[in-house]
């Protein structure tokens, strides 16, 4: 199964819209719901990441039996250091950001614990694509 | 404790929920920062925040945290009541700060997470 949304720039009342949509597909092909809570957790950091640190873009998710493949893929910034950006802690945010509850720096450390694997490629001026994959028994 | 006592001692409307205020719960988690609230694994407790926007219900809603506590006055839009009902939620508004809110409910008994 191949799904794919939207991010819209500065968008953030509908941050979430596709960590929403993908969750209620998980459950409906009954898969453990803690494990449906790690896949919607991490999507759902780098969906307001998409939108708190770039200029929007889509997610992709595919799903078989075994496994969930999301990728997150921005056109914004980049990450100059994604290693600085992978520590807890580490943020650039903005104070608009922290007013809603983010950038504090736990969004990217959050996603690491709860995916299989993870890959963040970054290019500074173009975006960044974060992919992320969860078995999913 | 059942929800219907825990809102009785808050002093708190009940916003969205009340078929379910007979449930109980009694582990709490009080927190502004949704990012700190998404790393809360396989608990589920109250959440009490002062955070009211729309990230607050779908950070909820990503965690299976379907209980939320607003304090310091924090009213939810008519959208984020909506979403909140979608997910079968339970939403209280509190006229108290963070600190006498979740001073009441410590006295009540209430357990933190950790
Ligand atoms: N999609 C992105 N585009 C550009 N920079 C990003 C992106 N995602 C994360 N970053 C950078 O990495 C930092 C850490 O991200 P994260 O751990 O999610 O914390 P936070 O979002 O709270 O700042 C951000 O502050 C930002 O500098
Ligand atoms: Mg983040």
């Amino acid at each position: 199964m191949h799904l794919e949304y939207t991010i819209i720039e500065g968008d953030f009342v509908n941050a979430g819209s596709a960590s929403s949509s993908i969750k209620k597909t998980l459950k409906q092909l009954s898969v453990n719901p803690s494990i449906v809570k790690r896949v919607v957790v991490a999507l759902y950091e780098a969906e307001v990441n998409a939108i708190a640190h770039a200029y929007g873009g889509k997610v992709t998710a595919d799903i078989d039996a075994g496994k969930i493949l999301l990728r997150v893929i921005d056109k914004g910034p980049g990450i100059p250091d994604i290693d600085w950006a992978m520590q807890e802690g580490n943020s650039t945010a903005s104070p608009e950001v922290r007013d809603m509850g983010f950038g504090a720096g736990m969004g990217l450390p959050n996603i690491k614990k709860n995916v299989d694997r993870l890959n963040v490629q970054s290019t500074v001026g173009v975006g960044t694509t974060v992919e992320m994959e969860v078995n999913l028994a | 404790m059942k929800l219907s006592e825990i809102a009785k001692l808050l002093n708190a409307r009940v916003v969205c929920g009340q078929e379910r205020l007979n449930e109980e719960q009694d582990i709490v988690f009080a927190s502004d920062l949704m990012s700190e609230v998404l790393t809360l694994d396989d608990n589920f407790p109250i959440i009490v925040t002062g955070l009211c926007t729309m990230q607050t219900i779908r950070t909820c809603e990503m965690g299976n945290l379907d209980i939320v506590v607003f304090v310091r006055k924090k009213k939810p839009t008519p959208e984020m009541i909506e979403l909140a009902e979608d997910n079968n939620m339970v939403l209280l508004e509190c006229d108290y700060s963070m600190f006498k809110a979740c001073g009441i409910l410590w006295e009540a008994g209430l357990k933190s997470i950790y």
